[in-house]
């Protein structure tokens, strides 16, 4: 039994926006695998919702006709997972989000609300940041669109403000095309878990596949936020893709992330799991863009 | 013959389509909600409590605190009652408690019309303490100055046994011999049952009805009693379908408070339904033991001394206590042999949740330190560890000087060559010597000791009665319980064993309910095939004398020529089928001269027990880099005497192997250093592991028929889960030379050897 005060179900994106606006403690309810879980521990007992799930309108994949890749927010794991377009141009996501929690959690949770929540371990969130996506915006004001390095503020904190919402997350062709992902989520177990740390990366050859043109690599809990390792990528960008190279690279990263010690995993073993798989998930991407290492 | 056949589980189309109805499913929607207020200090004194504002919140119904219960002290372990004071559990428990020794400790309780209501009162109260300095380790815990958990108990110290045998300080002198020596140590653990601990209770006729989700229904009637100070006549405990409970529900938990609480409310239902959370802080969990191993070694590996002291983390309060240590120190005095050992166990109180029964009682922590020493022995005198252990283990002939127990055959050595053949033992150890590389493979194994039941340190007794229809068939009750491991099917196979009737004839009243239920202790210490299976047979083969009686008065044969067979009277003369059971029982039933309701009833008492050996072989790979093990073969191998049932005998070892798993790698209750408080008392942060972090489960047996026996069988419930730390730990030392002597063998740990060890 959940300790909910109102529940709205908005009927459109506008209408989720004016619910938003009428209700300023309200909290924004998708899938739902999130926010009932805080409801239970006591964390948003008794609190207003804003239901958005039954709007189709935020559901699906879409390609614009520049070529930009639109995933709308209430789009599933499975779904983006299973989608022609993402298995396509950006598999390393559907990769990616098929690690999240179990099947059930992987039907009716969504990435959008895997993104606003903010939180660093999101199994999107690592190769989002990696292929440089755009979040769209909607509020009481219009859209608006700002990149994902800014989406997101602190632990848990996202550029939303109230009567905002996400619709639609958007990846460039410039960000996609001829580019080839891996992502490596490192947990404690093999499934209904979450990252201890987790790392995406993902590279652009030249045409006869020795250079690497250009890498991006990113991580989830290497940081409060999801972070890109930006000098270590530009160290690695126009030199040969081999393994000395990308060792070295992998050795680089660790000066462009800030993990802590918890109870979870200490700063130590977090640095040891940070370099080793930012070896072994470039490796991987050169090797799926059809380099040999 | 229905015994040593697969049946399909008597409640198996019951449990697949959902029918079947656990405690939630009989549960009333209109009944009130009780929650427990937890002291958020970890050690102290309640000084006042705040109830105002909670009692303002629109739903709550009744407050109840610490300082308005009874003051009945009471025991909660699921033993046999004793009515010799000496050998009586301790008694410290109190329905709610101002003297709170854990964090999540139980200090008031909230009645509500519902959850939400209820929930809003808990964090509307507010209490006040006066905090005490708090210990959370066991040997931090017996120093001198460390905080009083309970005053009688110096130093903490609950109890301290001895077992020893032959003169150690004298064996030690001999010229030669060479000393090992090693520092063990495993973790607080949960159950992790699927269904949470719940209850309900009401009152009728004056009188306290308790449903619950126990492993013992019997022993919660007493302790209900005892708690609340009412006769023990005035309680009734029923209990249905259960989603296991591995030792956490062999303990009352919460059926006292709950049973306490209607009485405060007028006898209205009242239900206690404890959430993942509270299960994991405020229920029980495994003993964490730290054990110190001394082995005095010939240079050929005999044995010549062994010392054992093993430290066990008790928690707050008593439950099962020093049982579980007590026992562990047997599987050291016996298990290997030697000139002479000594054996000490302290079992200590901290600050943690109260450790009770699980699955296998102590025996995973002391087989974890035992066999991770003999492995550690045979690497420095460069010795096949196999060898090692065969050269040392228990002759078959020996017989426990205490309960009697003999062993019979060669298990040790029979189940040894079945799970080597599995894992290609010998091609393996050749294969993986002199590996290098982030990525090796290793091999490790390890045996084990058990015994079955818990005489002669209890009461073993079992009473059924078996109760004939018209058509032939019988209902069929017992004390001991099902708690998921299908003991209701193999009960269902002895009676048609022994009856002579079809298995699908015997109806298994799997609801034990202590107002008609025959008096039976329940299900624990892998005792329900061993001593059921007396009481089974024994009244089997009374119902069996009955029947045949009318039977000679229906068809004028004497008895010694009749049998029942397939559930026809038979003439054993010619095997001609007479009449059929159902013909005779209506016969009898309807009879105008003779009539009987055909039943029978009987207690067995059973004054034996029994050795369960084994052993386990696994193979595993280890990434080096990501400090990671990766279980890729395993095989426990069981002589649990004859199988009742192989492939629910093989599904019990499965369970237990999976159980194993997570105890070598992954699971791990953690407290706030700090505060005390637990840190990952959920499914998330507590790693349990999944489907997808186990390789095939190969279950193998050997089948010695047990001749103390009533159908040849010995325990198979708890063995399973010993083995398998141990068989993965010394499969790490074969793949990387590191030996890593704390569990769970996780990544954390793993970092931080493979750094000392400089391997990364």
């Amino acid at each position: 039994m959940y300790d909910i005060k109102a529940l709205y179900e908005a009927e459109s994106v506008e209408n989720a926006v004016q619910l938003l606006t009428e209700h300023p403690e309200a909290v924004i309810i998708a899938g739902g695998s999130d926010v009932l879980i805080k409801m239970r521990e006591g964390k948003l007992a008794g609190c207003e919702l804003v239901s958005i799930y039954g709007l189709d309108e935020l559901r699906g994949v879409t390609m614009e006709e520049d070529g930009t890749i639109r995933i709308r927010p209430l789009t599933s794991f499975s779904h983006i997972t299973k989608n022609p377009i993402i298995q396509k141009y950006i598999n390393v996501l559907g990769e990616a989000v098929d690690m999240v929690g179990g099947p059930q959690i992987r039907n009716i949770g969504t990435i959008g609300g895997n993104t606003c929540n903010g939180v660093t371990s999101a199994d999107s969130a690592s190769t989002l940041h990696a292929y440089d996506a755009i979040m769209e915006i909607t509020g009481p004001y219009g859209v608006r669109t700002v990149p994902i390095h800014d989406f997101y503020i602190s632990a848990g904190k996202v550029d939303l403000k109230h009567g905002e919402l996400l619709t639609s997350i958007l990846i460039k062709k410039e960000s996609y095309e001829n580019y080839y992902g891996h992502y490596i989520k490192y947990a404690m177990r093999n499934a209904m878990d979450i990252a201890t740390t987790g790392c995406s990366a993902n590279v652009k050859l030249s045409d006869d596949k020795k250079t690497i043109v250009s890498a991006r690599i990113a991580y989830g809990v290497a940081a409060p936020v999801p972070i890109r390792a930006k000098s270590a990528e530009e160290f690695l960008n126009g030199k040969e893709a081999t393994a000395e190279n990308i060792a070295a690279f992998a050795k680089k990263a660790l000066d462009d992330v800030n993990p802590r010690t918890s109870w979870r995993a200490s700063k130590e073993l977090r640095l040891q799991l940070i370099e080793e798989l930012s070896k072994r998930a470039m490796t991987e991407a050169v090797r799926l863009a059809g380099g040999e290492i | 013959m229905a015994v040593g056949v697969s049946e399909k589980r008597v409640d198996a189309y019951e449990k697949v389509t959902g029918r079947a109805k656990y405690t939630d499913d009989l549960a009333e929607k209109n009944m009130l909600v009780a929650k427990v207020f937890r002291s958020t200090i970890a050690n102290g004194v309640v000084k006042s409590i705040d109830t105002s504002e909670a009692e303002k919140i629109p739903g709550v119904v009744k407050i109840i605190t610490c300082f308005d219960v009874p003051q009945y002290k009471f025991p909660t372990a699921g033993h046999p009652w004793s009515t010799d004071p000496a050998h009586q559990d301790v008694a410290d428990r109190l329905l709610l408690t101002s003297r709170v020794r854990y964090y999540g400790d139980d200090v008031a309780a909230v009645i509500a019309e519902d959850e939400v209501a209820a929930n809003r009162a808990i964090r509307a109260i507010k209490a006040e303490y006066e905090e005490y300095p708090f210990v959370l380790d066991q040997i931090e815990a017996m120093q001198d100055g460390a905080p009083q958990i309970h005053e009688e108990y110096k130093n903490n110290i609950l109890n301290h046994t001895q077992i020893y045998n032959g003169d150690y300080d004298e064996a030690i002198k001999e010229e030669g011999l060479i000393k090992f020596e090693g520092w063990y140590d495993t973790a607080t653990v949960q159950h992790c049952h699927i269904e949470n601990h719940i209850c309900y209770s009401y009152m009728e006729q004056g009188r306290i009805v308790v449903v619950s989700s126990t492993q013992i229904p019997h022993i919660i009637r007493r302790i209900v009693g005892q708690a609340l100070g009412i006769p023990w006549g005035k309680v009734r405990i029923i209990k249905p379908y259960i989603g296991g409970g591995f030792g956490n529900k062999q303990d009352a938990l919460y059926e006292p408070l709950c049973a306490y609480l209607t009485t405060q409310v007028g006898g209205r239902a009242v239900k206690l339904d404890m959430t993942r959370e509270e299960t994991f802080a405020c229920n029980r969990v495994r003993h964490a033991i730290r054990v110190h191993l001394i082995t005095y070694a010939r240079p050929d590996g005999t044995f010549v001394a062994r010392k054992c002291e093993s430290f066990s983390n008790q928690g707050a309060y008593t439950s099962h206590g020093h049982s579980i240590a007590a026992k562990g120190i047997s599987a050291f005095s016996q298990i290997y042999r030697s000139k002479a050992s000594q054996a000490d166990a302290y079992t200590i109180y901290t600050n943690r949740a109260t450790a009770g029964a699980m699955r296998a009682y102590g025996i995973p922590q002391i087989t974890f330190a035992m066999e991770s020493h003999v492995e550690d022995i045979a690497k420095a005198l460069k010795l096949d560890s196999i060898k090692l252990r065969q050269k040392n283990m228990m002759e078959v002939g020996f017989t426990d000087p205490f309960s009697k127990n003999v062993n019979y055959f060669d298990s040790l050595n029979q189940c040894i060559a079945k799970g080597r053949e599995y894992i290609h033992w010998d091609e393996k150890l050749e294969k993986y010597k002199n590996q290098t590389g982030p990525i090796r493979r290793g091999i490790g194994m390890s045996i084990f000791w058990y015994n079955t039941a818990v005489w002669p340190i209890s009461l073993e007794t079992s009473s059924c009665r078996m109760v004939l229809n018209q058509d032939g068939s019988i209902q069929l009750q017992i004390g001991e319980t099902e708690i998921g491991q299908g003991s209701d099917t193999a009960f269902a196979q002895m009676a048609s064993e022994t009856l002579g009737i079809k298995f699908e004839d015997v109806h298994v009243i799997s609801t034990q309910d202590t107002d008609v239920t025959p008096f039976g202790t329940g299900s624990y210490a892998s005792r329900q095939t061993y001593v059921a299976g007396f009481s089974i047979r024994q009244t089997a083969e009374l119902l069996k004398e009955k029947i045949l009686k009318h039977a000679n008065e229906l068809t004028r044969m004497p008895v010694y020529n009749l049998d029942i067979k397939d559930g026809n009277i038979v003439r054993t003369t010619d095997n001609k089928v007479l009449m059929t059971l159902g013909e005779l029982s209506t016969e009898v039933l309807y009879s105008v001269t003779n009539c009987e309701h055909i039943t029978a009833e009987s207690t067995y008492q059973c004054k034996s027990n029994a050795y369960s050996f084994g052993c386990c072989f696994a193979e595993i790979e280890v990434d080096i880099p990501l400090c990671k093990i990766k279980v890729l073969d395993i095989v426990n191998v069981h002589d649990c005497g004859k199988l009742i049932n192989p492939q629910l005998a093989a599904a019990q070892v499965h369970g237990g192997m999976s159980m194993a798993i997570g105890y070598a790698l992954s699971e791990q209750m953690l407290y706030d250093p700090k505060t005390g408080k637990p840190l990952n008392n959920n499914l998330l942060d507590y790693k349990l592991s999944t489907i997808m972090d186990h390789p095939h489960l190969e279950a193998e047996f050997v089948e010695n028929y047990e001749p103390t026996s009533a159908y040849g069988t010995k325990a198979l419930g708890e063995p399973p889960a010993v083995p398998a730390a141990p068989a993965i730990r010394n499969a790490l030392l074969n793949a990387t030379g590191v030996s890593v002597n704390e569990l769970p063998l996780n990544p954390h740990k793993l970092f931080v050897r493979f750094k000392e060890e400089g391997l990364i």
